[in-house]
């Protein structure tokens, strides 16, 4: 049998009913895993991002590991690799980039976006991220703030905990929530009101 | 094992020249000194994880490079924060 000329379906179905006769993995374990990446959005880092605003210590807890605080929050991290934190400052910008292929924190920010595997954005960001940062997103990183590119190449998954915006004083977590974006916490936009 | 604030260099090596690989180590800054951050942790070689082969762990760390020493034209304090794996790391 030649596995190119295979029907995909077909071969999804032979692979699972031979890792559950197998004693593999179960179709249970299959379905909650379907489940919990369906769950999976940016509206979940969102979330983190404006508890760490609320609340320092959940921040410092989110700085020192990301796969606790998402945890505490009800987002499933089982099999999922480590979740690392990067803090935007008056001193620094991060934003994050997988040159070598599409690591993303598919945990907390779901699927990535359609551009984020492009060869154009890898290669852009890397050589040239004040540049691509300033022409495709209007974001515009000052001269006195240094840009950290964090290229993400191995075994960790890296987000941004943006900023907290002016004009936001007084907000609660859900009203805070709802102005994170999916590009606030990779690092291409910065929130604003 | 490396300490935080250790400079390294990362190995100028280029394995993908004699066969096939899987390398977590972007070419671009092979053969450039940085900084090591921090040890993020132990994990198994994905040199050999990818091809099926047992894969013993080995320490990953953030290392730290300036944007200005791999490319003349960045702004030079700009910097770039990337994992690697200690096997390509060497005192400078």
């Amino acid at each position: 049998m030649n596995i190119l000329e295979t029907d995909g379906e077909r071969l999804l179905v032979a692979v699972r009913t031979l890792l559950e006769r197998k004693g593999i993995v179960s179709t249970a374990e299959v379905m909650e895993r379907m489940a919990i990446t369906d769950a999976a959005s940016p509206g979940q880092g969102a979330r983190m991002v404006a508890r760490a605003w609320v609340d320092p210590k959940y921040r410092d807890l989110m700085l020192e590991d990301g796969a606790k605080a998402a945890e505490a929050l009800g987002i499933p991290m089982r099999g999922m690799p480590p979740l690392g934190v990067l803090e935007n400052t008056a001193e620094v910008h991060n934003l994050v980039v997988c040159t070598l292929c599409s690591c993303y924190p598919r945990a907390v920010l779901g699927y990535p976006p359609f551009w984020y595997k492009s060869a154009a954005f890898r290669a852009r960001a890397i050589r040239d991220p004040r540049e691509l940062l300033a022409s495709e997103w209007k974001t515009v990183v000052p001269d006195t703030i240094k840009l950290r590119v964090v290229d993400s190449t191995a075994d960790y998954r890296w987000m941004v905990l943006p900023m907290r915006p002016p004009g936001t004083d007084g907000w609660d977590e859900a009203r805070l929530t709802a102005i994170v974006r999916e590009g606030d916490m990779i690092g291409v936009t910065v929130p604003a009101v | 094992m490396f300490a935080a604030g250790t400079p390294v260099r990362v190995k100028d090596a280029w394995p993908e020249a004699s066969g096939p690989v899987h390398i977590r180590t972007p070419h671009y800054v092979r053969g450039v000194v940085g900084e090591v951050v921090r040890h993020l942790g132990d994990f198994p070689n994905p040199e050999d994880l990818a091809f099926a082969r047992p894969a013993e762990s080995r320490p990953l760390y953030h290392v730290r490079f300036r944007k200005g020493a791999i490319w003349p034209e960045a702004k030079p304090d700009d910097e770039l924060l990337i994992e690697i794996f200690e096997h390509w790391l060497e005192r400078p």
